[in-house]
C-alpha cells in the first residue's frame, strides 16, 4: 500500500507566537519550530498500516527550508522517503492555495491513502482534508480515531461528542486523524541513523507545473486584515470562606455560565 | 563531534530522549519514587526506544551507537529522574557491557539480544558487605570448580537491578584461587533463579528509590564451568575497565541532575513571588542560578571530553575519574542550591528538586567514591 502522510512544521505551541507586522503572516522565526503534533499521530498510523498491510510511507511537507528538521524526524520514526515542497513564492499561502499545491504533489506521487492530522496548531483551519479530497476526487474520512483497511475497503471511527460514527469508503481516500487514534512512537537511534540515508526530494512550484503567480499571499482567497495580541490574563477572584465559600464559588461559576 | 558540539544524529538522539523524559517519565515518576516501586512500564518504554541497546552493534540486537550516545541518553534522563537513569546505566554499563566485551560468542548470543531490548536486565556484583573501595582486599566471595561446575559461596551488597522480575543474570566477581600469593579473581555469570542464589529484600534507600538495589547471597550455588565470563584470573582487570567506563556514565547522569536543578529553578524563579517581586528579580537568586548553570555546563564538558576520548580509543583513566568527581560535586552543589531556591516546597517530596536532593548524594559514593576518584587522579599524576 502506498501511503502518503502530510506533515507540517509549526511554531512550538509552548513558545510565544506572533504575526509579522509587515504582512500579517505568521512570524516563523520568532518561535522554535516543531512538527505539528497531530501529524505525529498521522505518521504513526501510516507506519502501523504499512506494518500490517505492507507498502511504503511517503512524507509530503510544504514549508520553508527549516522544515527539513521535521522531515528528518518523520523519517527517523520510520517513514521511507519524503517530498519537500519549498519555494519562496509559497510564503503566505492560505489553505485553499496549499490544498492546490499538495493536490499536485499527490497526483504526481500517486497514493492509495493520504493521512493527515485533523488540523495544525498554527492556523487551525481544519479544512485541508476536505479540500484535498475534493480536488483529488476521492472520498474523505475525517476526524478518525480508528482506521481499518480490508482490501480496498476503508472504515473509520469518526470522533463525535456522543462517541463515534462509523464511516466507510473505498481506497484511494483521504483520512484525517485525531490524537485518540494511537500513541506515536519516538524515533529510535537506529531510526535516526537510518534517516540520514533516506531520499528526500525537494520541489519548487515550477517543478510541479504551477505558475508562481497562482500561489502565495497575493493569490490567496483569505487575508488577515487585522490582529491583536491576546489580552493579558485578568486577575482572579479571591473568595474568602466565611462559611459561605461554597455558595460564592457556585455563584462565580454560574456567572461564567459553567453551571 | 566538532569541538564540544553535537553532530546532527547526536542532537536528534538527545532531543528525542529529552522529549521522552519530559512526556513519559516526568509525569509519573514521583509516584513510583514515593512508593519505592520499580517502574517496569517506563523501563519497557525505554526498551522500545532502544536505549538499552545504544552502545551495542546491530548484530547483537543493539542500536549501533557508541558509548557517547549512551551517555547522552543518561544525561537527558538524569535531568528528569535518576532512578530510571541508574537502572539504564547499571543494566548497560555494568550488566551487558562486560558480556559484550568479554563474553564468548555463545554467551553473547544467549544474553545480549534480550538485554539490548530492555526486556531483561543484567546486574554486576562486585561490592561486598565487608568493602567496596578495597577490592580485592575486602572480597570474601569464593568459587571453586567441582565436577565441571563452579560452586559459589559468599555475599554481595548494594547490587543494582539484581532483584527485578526481569533480571536475567548477575555477574559476580569471586576469588577462584591464588596467583603469586595474591587472590585470583574471576567473573562468573549466575542466572536468576539458580538454586543456592538468594536475592534479599529491596533496601530502604534515601534516594534512587525507584531503582532496584539488593543484597545477594550465594550458598553452594552451582553453575556450569562455561559460565565463566572472560578469562579465569582476569576478573579484576576486566572490572577495572568496566568501572573506568562506568565512571563516565555516572558522570553524565550526574551532569544531567545538575542541569535538571537549573531547569527547575529557572521555571520556579519566574513564577514564585516574594516581597511583591518574582524570585528571579533578586540578585541573590540570580547569582545562585548563574553558579548552578556554570557548574552544570562544566560538568557536561567534563564528561563530553572523557566520552569522546573513550570513543576515540584514547586512554581515559584520569579524565573519567575527573569527570566522575566533578560531575558528582556539581550534582550535590546544585541539588543543595536548587532546594534552597524552592524554600519549603524544596523539602516536599512532590517537587522534583527534593528528589534531586535525595538522589545526588549517592553519586559521590557509587562506582568509586569521591575519595577513590582522587586517589586514582593523584596516582595517575604520579604523586603519592
Ligand atoms: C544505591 C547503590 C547502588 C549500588 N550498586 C552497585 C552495583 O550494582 N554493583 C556493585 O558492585 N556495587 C554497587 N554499589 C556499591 C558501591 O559501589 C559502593 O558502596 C562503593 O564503592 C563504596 O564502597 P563501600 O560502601 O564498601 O564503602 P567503603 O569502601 O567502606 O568506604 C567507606 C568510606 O571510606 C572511604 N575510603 C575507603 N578507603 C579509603 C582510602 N584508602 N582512603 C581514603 N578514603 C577511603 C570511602 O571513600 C568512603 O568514604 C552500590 C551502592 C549503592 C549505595
Amino acid at each position: 500500500m502506498n501511503i502518503v502522510v502530510l506533515m507540517k512544521q509549526v511554531p512550538d505551541t509552548w513558545s510565544e507566537r506572533t504575526l509579522r507586522a509587515a504582512d500579517n503572516t505568521l512570524d516563523r522565526d520568532a518561535a522554535d519550530a516543531v512538527m505539528n503534533e497531530l501529524d505525529e499521530y498521522a505518521i504513526e498510523e501510516g507506519l502501523r498500516l504499512t506494518e500490517a498491510h505492507g507498502g511504503e510511507v511517503t512524507i509530503v511537507s510544504m514549508g520553508p527550508e527549516k522544515a527539513t528538521e521535521s522531515i528528518r524526524k518523520a523519517l527517523s520514526m520510520g517513514a521511507d522517503k519524503a517530498v519537500h515542497v519549498s519555494d519562496e513564492a509559497l510564503h503566505g499561502s492560505d489553505a485553499l492555495v496549499t490544498s492546490a499545491v499538495l493536490a499536485k504533489v499527490l497526483e504526481r506521487a500517486g497514493f492509495d491513502l493520504v493521512i493527515l492530522g485533523s488540523e495544525s496548531t498554527d492556523a487551525r483551519t481544519g479544512v485541508l482534508a476536505a479540500m484535498l479530497a475534493e480536488r483529488l476526487g476521492v472520498p474523505q474520512l475525517t476526524f478518525a480515531s480508528k482506521v481499518d483497511i480490508d482490501g480496498s475497503a476503508i472504515a473509520i471511527h469518526r470522533l463525535a461528542d456522543y462517541g463515534y460514527d462509523t464511516v466507510e469508503g473505498t481506497l484511494p481516500a483521504v483520512v484525517s486523524v485525531v490524537e485518540k487514534i494511537n500513541e506515536p512512537r519516538y524515533p529510535s537511534f537506529k531510526g535516526i541513523m537510518a534517516a540520514k540515508k533516506k531520499p528526500v526530494e525537494t520541489l519548487t512550484v515550477a517543478d510541479l507545473g504551477i505558475d508562481p503567480a497562482q500561489v502565495g499571499l497575493a493569490a490567496s482567497a483569505t487575508e488577515v486584515v487585522e490582529w491583536a495580541k491576546r489580552p493579558p490574563r485578568a486577575a482572579g477572584v479571591v473568595v474568602t470562606d466565611d462559611g459561605d465559600g461554597g455558595t460564592k464559588a457556585a455563584e462565580f461559576l454560574a456567572s461564567r455560565k459553567f453551571i | 563531534m566538532v569541538g564540544c558540539m553535537l553532530n546532527d544524529e547526536q542532537e536528534a538522539l538527545r532531543s528525542t530522549v529529552e522529549e521522552f523524559a519530559r512526556e513519559v517519565i516526568a509525569p509519573v515518576i514521583g509516584g513510583y519514587y514515593e512508593r519505592g516501586e520499580f517502574p517496569y512500564e517506563i523501563v519497557a518504554k525505554m526498551g522500545k526506544l532502544g536505549l538499552f541497546g545504544l552502545p551495542f552493534p546491530e548484530e547483537y540486537g543493539g542500536m549501533g551507537g557508541d558509548y557517547f550516545a549512551f551517555c547522552l541518553a543518561l544525561h537527558e534522563l538524569g535531568r528528569v529522574d535518576s532512578s530510571v537513569a541508574i537502572t539504564l546505566e547499571a543494566a548497560v554499563g555494568l550488566g551487558a557491557m562486560p558480556i559484550y566485551r568479554f563474553g564468548t560468542p555463545q554467551q553473547q548470543a544467549d544474553w545480549l539480544p534480550d538485554l539490548c531490548q530492555g526486556e531483561r536486565l543484567a546486574a554486576f556484583g562486585l561490592t561486598e558487605p565487608g568493602g567496596g573501595s578495597d577490592i580485592p582486599g575486602g572480597m570474601r566471595t569464593r568459587a571453586r570448580l567441582e565436577g565441571g561446575q563452579w560452586v559459589i559461596d559468599g555475599t554481595k551488597a548494594f547490587i543494582t537491578n539484581s532483584g527485578t522480575s526481569i533480571t536475567s543474570v548477575v555477574t559476580a566477581l569471586a576469588i577462584t584461587g591464588e596467583q603469586d600469593g595474591k587472590p585470583e579473581i574471576s567473573a562468573i555469570m549466575v542466572p536468576a533463579g539458580t538454586p543456592g542464589f538468594t536475592v534479599g529484600p529491596e533496601y530502604s534507600k534515601v534516594g534512587w528509590r525507584a531503582s532496584d538495589t539488593r543484597e545477594l547471597s550465594f550458598s553452594s550455588c552451582r553453575v556450569p564451568a562455561g559460565n565463566l565470563l572472560g578469562e579465569r584470573g582476569r576478573g579484576y582487570a576486566q572490572f577495572l575497565q568496566t568501572l573506568d567506563e562506568g565512571r563516565i556514565a555516572i558522570a553524565a547522569l550526574a551532569a544531567g541532575l545538575a542541569q535538571g536543578c537549573v531547569d527547575e529553578c529557572l521555571r520556579y524563579a519566574g513564577q514564585r513571588e516574594a516581597f511583591g517581586q518574582h524570585l528571579g528579580s533578586f540578585q541573590a537568586i540570580q547569582f545562585k542560578i548563574a553558579d548552578m548553570a556554570a557548574r552544570a555546563h562544566l560538568a557536561r564538558l567534563a564528561w563530553y571530553d572523557a566520552a569522546a576520548r573513550l570513543v576515540a580509543g584514547q586512554p581515559i583513566k584520569t579524565e573519567a575519574a575527573i569527570a566522575k568527581l566533578t560531575c558528582s560535586n556539581a550534582a550535590m552543589d546544585n541539588a543543595r542550591d536548587g532546594t534552597q531556591i524552592f524554600g519549603g516546597y524544596g523539602f516536599m517530596n512532590e517537587f522534583p528538586v527534593a528528589r534531586f536532593y535525595r538522589d545526588a548524594k549517592v553519586l559521590e559514593i557509587g562506582e568509586g567514591t569521591s575519595e577513590v576518584q582522587r586517589m586514582v587522579i593523584a596516582r595517575q599524576l604520579g604523586v603519592g
